[in-house]
């Protein structure tokens, strides 16, 4: 058994076992945070990581999920109704998007998309009438999937971790299939995958709706979650932090979503209680891992992890080899 | 019918005029080669037949069909497939999996995002197949970049010709290649079967003499001359456009 | 009527405080082919440290234009810094460079939060130009006016460096073709870290110019920067003219927007901007695609 198939299955024993260990209600909801978030960061690493295009407005997309969810309610409509209207509106929002923010690459990507985001953050806030402005939305509730009631944190963090484990299967699944190496193509060299007879923009957005899925989900948990929505959920300094996560943990790899959600999220709900600049720390570690670890933490770690064994490696057999010469 | 008939085909950025009034017809089959002095357009009439860069008058036939609108995606479905100068393959992958890309692209199944890439036997059988036909079975599952210039090239080849073209564009396919290296590519070219055109582009002289039927040349853009390989060879207005008036 | 004659005045100063800002953004984003995205909390540290001049610093004021120039100074300085102990890391990479731009800008906002704390921090007008100009019903602050000369200024300024000093004809250079310019012989990294300095000195004059206006508080960073994007998408990437042309247009537009519509005006203010990026992705006087 390889090592990352032990690391991955206590990984998942420690998930479902979580509210037994972990030390009181606070982390267990932190620890739902961690899922949801890295669910988002999940969608935006199939765009960024995999795809190339780092989108610095997928706060955007996130709000909308969550807004359309909380406006449904508002008006009276049931759960499912509410659920489902976000999927789709959010999925609708992600093909405007994509079909707005394809015509570019690289920068001139990153420069729509953060407009696209501003433009989304700007209806929230001035759209009164819909939107409720900086007052935001309240929620009352939770859905009741199959009748069982989610409002404690256990229950919340279980439904959480569920949906997480689907996403991250989706993933998964998607990552090793050809629709997916044909994405990574795009990435590595757009040109010679056109000249090879695939049809670039159109993988490009396929990735967008899938990541436009992964998104809107995340949004609907956000929303539940909080039992609020306001413009402040997806301003610009949002979409940084989702794009920090998926950098700063390792974009276009599995784990390194995941990785960076959870120092987001601790960083912002744990060490901030006794940090008060923890904003600055947040800045700080990115820049440093952009500079200095630009593959990001997960790779980063397992590269220098190998470095280290390597080396213990060869010292272990230059010691066996002077032990046997000197026995001989 | 011939295989690649262009009509004069006209390309001008601004005021540049990099392709003028150019035709070209080779019989399937055959094996062209087209030679010029650097800046003389012929890695711009390449990226014009394959689509890369859109004509501003006259025509791209393929087999007959007319192919001067069509997306230069769409060519290699045509059985169009082409080799780059400068070596633009997938560092990070394998090179089975560079190769495996190649057969994935002209198959439906590079829009399935459920199956696992590589469970499918036939793909990975036809990748290996390539990569035999190129003398680099060994090396299959190196990552590409830890090889050498040389066998990139040879992946290059393997890659266009996993697509089963019936036209195949080689753009300086010998370019940086060591002496012993030119021979191997050489004796992978000769190998080819007839049903496959091949049109060359090609520097180095010695090469690309031996594997040449019929040579067009150009220079700014324009044919010079164009017939067999003595007719050209011994053609005054060669010597010109190399070695100037 | 009056309303909107000074709707039309503010906004001609609105745009020239947006001419200010994006100036610097464009020739950043022409030069180093990357978006700042630094720019706004530059803007922001200029406010707060031309507020603190002007305010009281270890019990000394100081007179608002010499606020003005230690500001600008100070954060061009900082600039500099930036581009050649962090940017210059990651030479040829902008990716990684933008992405480093949007962590700084992390760090400058909450090092603000931390030394002017959280409320919004008012600037005085400066006394010479605390009076109004009436002209009938209307009445114009005379520091609004004094905005607009200002940035008319600024614009002549810039324009005479970039096509009279052999300087402005090294940035043209390297705007129009990087690699060229190296070839000649021209210092790109070093005309980088000038250019980045110069951007960063011309939000933070724009900072604390506007501030008598605008206030400077947590968040001027994130309204100013998407401001700045705007126009230089609008006006063109590397282009003065298209700055200036650019920052007039949404200067109005961003007036006009909020008294017409004001559900609406966010989205208002981005549509040229959008409309630009389909149909002529290099801006009005763009010099190249981004």
């Amino acid at each position: 058994m390889s090592a990352r198939v032990i690391a991955l299955a206590v990984g998942f024993v420690a998930l479902v076992t979580l509210p037994y260990w972990m030390p009181g209600i606070y982390y267990i909801n932190v620890s739902s945070q961690i899922l949801f978030s890295a669910i988002f960061a999940l969608g935006l690493n199939i765009l960024a990581g995999y795809g190339g295009l780092v989108s610095l407005g997928h706060a955007g997309l996130f709000g909308i999920a969550a807004y359309a969810t909380g406006y449904m309610l508002q008006h009276g409509f049931g759960h499912p109704i509410a659920i489902l209207t976000a999927l789709v509106g959010g999925m609708a929002s992600m093909a405007v998007y994509a079909v707005l923010s394809l015509r570019a690459t690289g920068i001139g990507f990153i420069m729509i998309t953060l407009a696209l985001g501003e433009i989304i953050w700007g209806l929230a806030y001035r759209w009164i009438s819909i939107t409720g402005g900086d007052n935001g939305i309240n929620l009352h509730g939770r859905p009741q999937p199959f009748g069982i009631e989610i409002n404690t944190a256990n229950s919340f963090y279980y439904t959480t971790l569920v949906v997480f484990l689907v996403a991250f299967a989706a993933v998964a699944v998607f990552v090793r299939s050809p629709l997916g190496a044909a994405l990574m193509g795009t990435r590595d060299q757009a040109r010679r995958m056109n000249a090879l007879g695939y049809h670039v923009w159109a993988i490009r957005f396929w990735a967008c709706m899938f990541s436009g899925l992964l998104t809107a989900i995340a949004g609907i948990l956000f929303v539940y979650y909080t039992q609020f929505i306001s413009p402040q959920a997806l301003d610009l300094t949002a979409s940084a932090e989702v794009v920090l996560m998926v950098i700063a943990g390792g974009a276009g790899t599995l784990l390194g979503p995941i990785v960076g959600a959870a120092l987001v999220i601790v960083v912002k709900s744990v060490v901030s209680g006794f940090i008060e600049r923890w904003n600055m720390l947040l800045g700080a570690i990115f820049v440093a891992i952009v500079i200095l670890m630009p593959e990001g933490l997960v790779p980063g770690t397992a590269r220098l992890w190998r470095l280290a064994w390597r080396k213990a490696g060869a010292q272990a057999s230059r010691e066996a080899e002077r032990k046997a010469g000197t026995g001989s | 019918m011939s295989a690649l008939t262009v009509n004069a085909l006209c390309k001008a950025f601004g005021g540049l005029h990099v392709t003028t009034d150019v035709n070209l017809n080779v019989e399937p089959g055959e094996r062209r080669l087209i030679i010029g002095p650097n800046g003389a357009g012929k890695t711009t009439l390449f990226n014009l037949i394959t689509g890369e860069l859109m004509p501003d008058s006259g025509s791209i036939q393929l087999f007959g069909h007319d192919i001067t609108r069509v997306p230069s995606r769409r060519r290699p479905h045509m059985s169009m497939a082409r080799t780059y100068q400068i070596i633009t393959l997938f560092p990070n992958d394998t090179i089975i999996h560079n190769v495996s890309l190649a057969l994935l692209g002209l198959s439906p199944m590079r829009w399935n995002p459920l199956i696992d890439m590589k469970r499918q036997g036939h793909i990975v059988e036809q990748a290996h197949e390539a990569l035999k036909r190129v003398g680099l079975s060994h090396l299959a599952e190196r990552p590409l970049g830890e090889t050498s210039y040389g066998e990139r090239r040879r992946v290059e080849i393997a890659m266009a010709l996993a697509q089963n073209p019936k036209v195949l564009l080689l753009d300086e396919p010998f370019a940086g290649l060591s002496i012993d290296e030119r021979r191997d590519v050489h004796q992978l070219l000769l190998a080819i079967p007839r049903d496959v055109t091949m049109v060359m582009i090609e520097h180095n002289m010695d090469v690309a003499l031996e594997f040449a039927e019929r040579i067009t040349l150009l220079h700014f853009g324009e044919v010079i001359v164009e017939g067999t390989r003595a007719e050209v060879v011994a053609d005054p207005r060669t010597r010109e456009v190399y070695l100037g008036h | 009527m009056t309303f909107w004659l000074l709707l039309t005045v503010n906004s001609i100063t609105f745009g020239g405080l947006l001419f200010l800002l994006a100036a610097g953004f464009s020739l950043i984003f022409g030069l180093m082919r990357i978006p700042n995205l630094t720019h706004g909390s530059l803007f922001m540290l200029g406010a707060y440290f031309g507020a603190t001049f002007v305010g009281g610093y270890l019990s000394l004021t100081f007179n608002f234009w010499l606020a003005v120039l230690m500001a600008t100074v100070l954060v061009a300085a900082f600039g500099a810094v930036i581009e050649r102990f962090l940017l210059r890391q990651l030479p040829g990479q902008p990716m990684a460079q933008v992405l480093v731009t949007l962590g700084i800008s992390f760090i400058v906002a909450d090092f603000c939060l931390m030394v002017w704390g959280g409320d919004p921090v008012r600037v005085d007008t400066p006394e010479s130009l605390t009076g109004f100009l009436r002209y009938g019903p209307m009445v114009f602050p005379h520091y609004r006016l004094a905005v607009i000369a200002i940035a008319a200024a600024a614009a002549l300024g810039l324009w005479l460096l970039l096509d009279r000093t052999r300087l402005g004809a090294m940035i043209r250079a390297g705007v129009d073709d990087p690699d060229m310019a190296r070839v000649v012989g021209i210092r790109v990294s070093q005309l980088f870290t000038i250019v980045f300095a110069l951007g960063a000195g011309l939000a933070a004059f724009a900072g604390i110019i506007g501030a008598p206006i605008l206030s400077v508080y947590p968040g001027l960073d994130q309204d100013m920067l998407p401001l700045a994007l705007v126009v230089v998408i609008l006006g063109g990437s590397g282009s003065l003219l298209g700055s200036f042309v650019g920052s007039i247009v949404i200067g109005f537009i961003y007036n006009f927007g909020q008294a017409l519509l004001p559900e609406l005006s966010y989205f208002v203010l981005f549509l040229p901007m959008l409309v630009v990026l389909l149909v002529r992705p290099q801006g009005l006087f763009g010099r190249f695609v981004p």
